[in-house]
């Protein structure tokens, strides 16, 4: 009897979060790879640009683990070479984008008006502009070269922040602790850097991790249509341009680098996803 | 009786979609030195536009606002600064009135620092202001979100005081908080206006406060002043027809 009278309690399954051991890890990761690439002239076991050609295309061994390429450079060295090429660039592409578009969209939100028009008609045009093709199209006028793929890239890709920051600042703007802190005295300069720019931050900073793995791919894309980074420097896209050739006869030309790619971009595309439940947790998905 | 601000045919119309509308339409009023004037009218009437008006947070279309005797209409700048040394506000929404990422003293000592004063001092005066508000001084390291809207307000008030300012504007800062700490907020802003000779500017719509605290009420209707005078007069004897309506919907 007393059975039936016992109050049965509904049970919740309770999810464990798993976000800051996640976000751990993860960084650790990306900063072994921050680190390996930038000590990669001091970690590689061979010469990435030695050639030695009796020795070209031989498959992976105990001597080789990469292989060699068709001059016989070892691919190991060469993808941890090709590393601080493609990965410092991208992060330096996605500073630039950053900053430039953050400043442009606290700017016009903060501002308003005619300005902010203007501008945010230009960014309109970027956004509509396919932008591979529209960089393809800089890199094709200035020439190749790595820092010019760069420079291509941060034409196209900076109007997504301003858009971010823009629409943030507009939103926060009218909130009554900016009126609180106009009645403070407080001047333009601090409110933009004291009230503002912390308050913005989280989105834009998500945006900027996530954005990391797509402009790896990005720049790889470019130096694999011969736009970006030129021989003889190691870079995953242009390494894999060489490669493609020889994907049926020699895979491993083309596999390192394309691995390196694979794993880098998933790398920091799931820090992205972590550091967004963190700092942004209303936009994540799994909550 | 000494003026602290006089209020002359101020005008504000906002245009949304091109198609205009008149939040405030040609007011005239003046707040007397050490009183309390409350402004009561129904959501939408240009209460709180009258206040952002006066505090420039909102530009003014045109009219003259005489504050201390001075025109305070299209100051700009360094002006402006000096005009939030003389009048300062409290927000309806104490919570959102503090940045959330910065802490509560933060925000009561930011006046005192743009204004130059060292750190420390800008400390000691942030203690004595809590003090004088009764917030114990630990609050002062919480953030907006740490601490209840009662809590929030003193300290939104506590940070309107910190500029010896002459006049204060409270735009509804007693409507989300609930009856209790109501009753205690008003008790504080009049201890306050007694001891420190301050003249308030209540902005509201609960009648029994006004009638309570204020010396002389305005009815705001459509953008326009109906009716003026003290409470009881108009609470007892309102001439205008919206007046009685405003009356007979609380009572």
């Amino acid at each position: 009897m007393s059975d039936t009278n016992n109050i049965t309690i509904r049970k919740q399954k309770v999810v464990k979060d798993y976000t800051k051991p996640k976000l751990i890890v993860l960084s650790v990761l990306v900063f072994l790879l921050l680190a390996a690439a930038a000590f990669a002239p001091k970690i590689v076991p061979y010469d990435p640009y030695l050639q030695d050609l009796g020795n070209a295309l031989q498959p992976p061994d105990s001597v080789h683990i990469f292989g060699t390429d068709r001059y016989g450079r070892d691919m190991l060295s060469r993808v941890i070479m090709g590393s601080q090429t493609t990965i410092y660039s991208a992060l330096l592409l996605v500073i630039i984008i950053t900053v430039t578009g953050t400043a442009v969209g606290i700017f016009c939100g903060y501002h308003g008006g005619r300005a902010d028009s203007v501008i945010m008609r230009i960014s309109d045009v970027f956004l509509a502009f396919p932008g591979m093709v529209f960089a393809i199209a800089v890199a094709g006028v200035t020439g190749g070269g790595i820092l010019n793929a760069v420079i291509a890239l941060a034409c196209i890709s900076w109007p997504k922040f301003a858009r971010i920051a823009r629409s943030q600042v507009m939103t926060i703007k009218s909130s009554p602790f900016i009126a609180a802190a106009k009645l403070a005295g407080t001047g333009t300069v601090k409110m933009l850097f004291k009230h503002i720019l912390p308050n913005i931050a989280g989105p834009i900073i998500v945006t900027a991790v996530l954005d990391i793995g797509t402009m790896i791919m990005e720049i790889a894309g470019l130096s694999f249509l011969g736009l970006g980074a030129m021989p003889p420097i190691a870079e995953w896209g242009s390494m894999m341009s060489n490669g493609r050739s020889m994907l049926q006869t020699s895979p491993w030309v083309i596999l390192a680098p394309g691995c390196a790619i694979f794993i880098t971009v998933m790398l920091f595309n799931l820090l992205g996803d972590t550091v967004r439940d963190v700092l942004d947790p209303r936009q994540s998905k799994n909550k | 009786m000494q003026k602290i601000l006089e209020v002359k045919d101020l005008k504000k119309t906002f245009y949304k979609n091109k198609i205009p509308f008149v939040a405030v339409n040609g007011i005239s009023f003046q707040v007397n030195t050490g009183e309390c004037l409350g402004i009561v009218g129904e959501s939408g009437c240009g209460k709180s536009t009258t206040a952002r008006l006066i505090a420039h947070l909102t530009r003014p279309d045109a009219g003259s606002i005489l504050l201390d005797g001075e025109e305070i209409l299209h100051a700009k700048g360094k002006k402006l600064k000096e005009i939030y040394t003389k009048v300062q506000m409290v927000f309806q929404t104490p919570q959102d009135s503090f940045d959330p990422r910065c802490t509560l003293g933060d925000g009561i000592m930011e006046s005192m620092i743009n204004q130059g004063m060292k750190k420390k001092e800008a400390r000691e005066r942030m203690r004595l202001l809590m003090h004088m508000v009764e917030m114990e001084e630990e609050f002062a390291g919480r953030y907006p979100h740490q601490v209840s809207g009662g809590q929030c307000q003193r300290a939104a008030i506590a940070r309107a005081l910190a500029v010896n300012p002459k006049l204060i504007i409270c735009d509804e800062a007693t409507s989300a908080l609930d009856v209790t700490v109501q009753s205690q907020i008003i008790e504080l802003l009049r201890k306050l206006q007694r001891e420190m000779g301050l003249s308030l500017m209540l902005i509201c719509h609960d009648l029994a406060l006004v009638q309570e605290l204020c010396d002389r009420v305005l009815v705001m209707y459509l953008g326009s002043i109906v009716e003026e005078g003290t409470p009881d007069e108009i609470i007892q004897h309102p001439k205008q027809e919206y007046t009685k309506i405003l009356i007979d919907s609380v009572f």
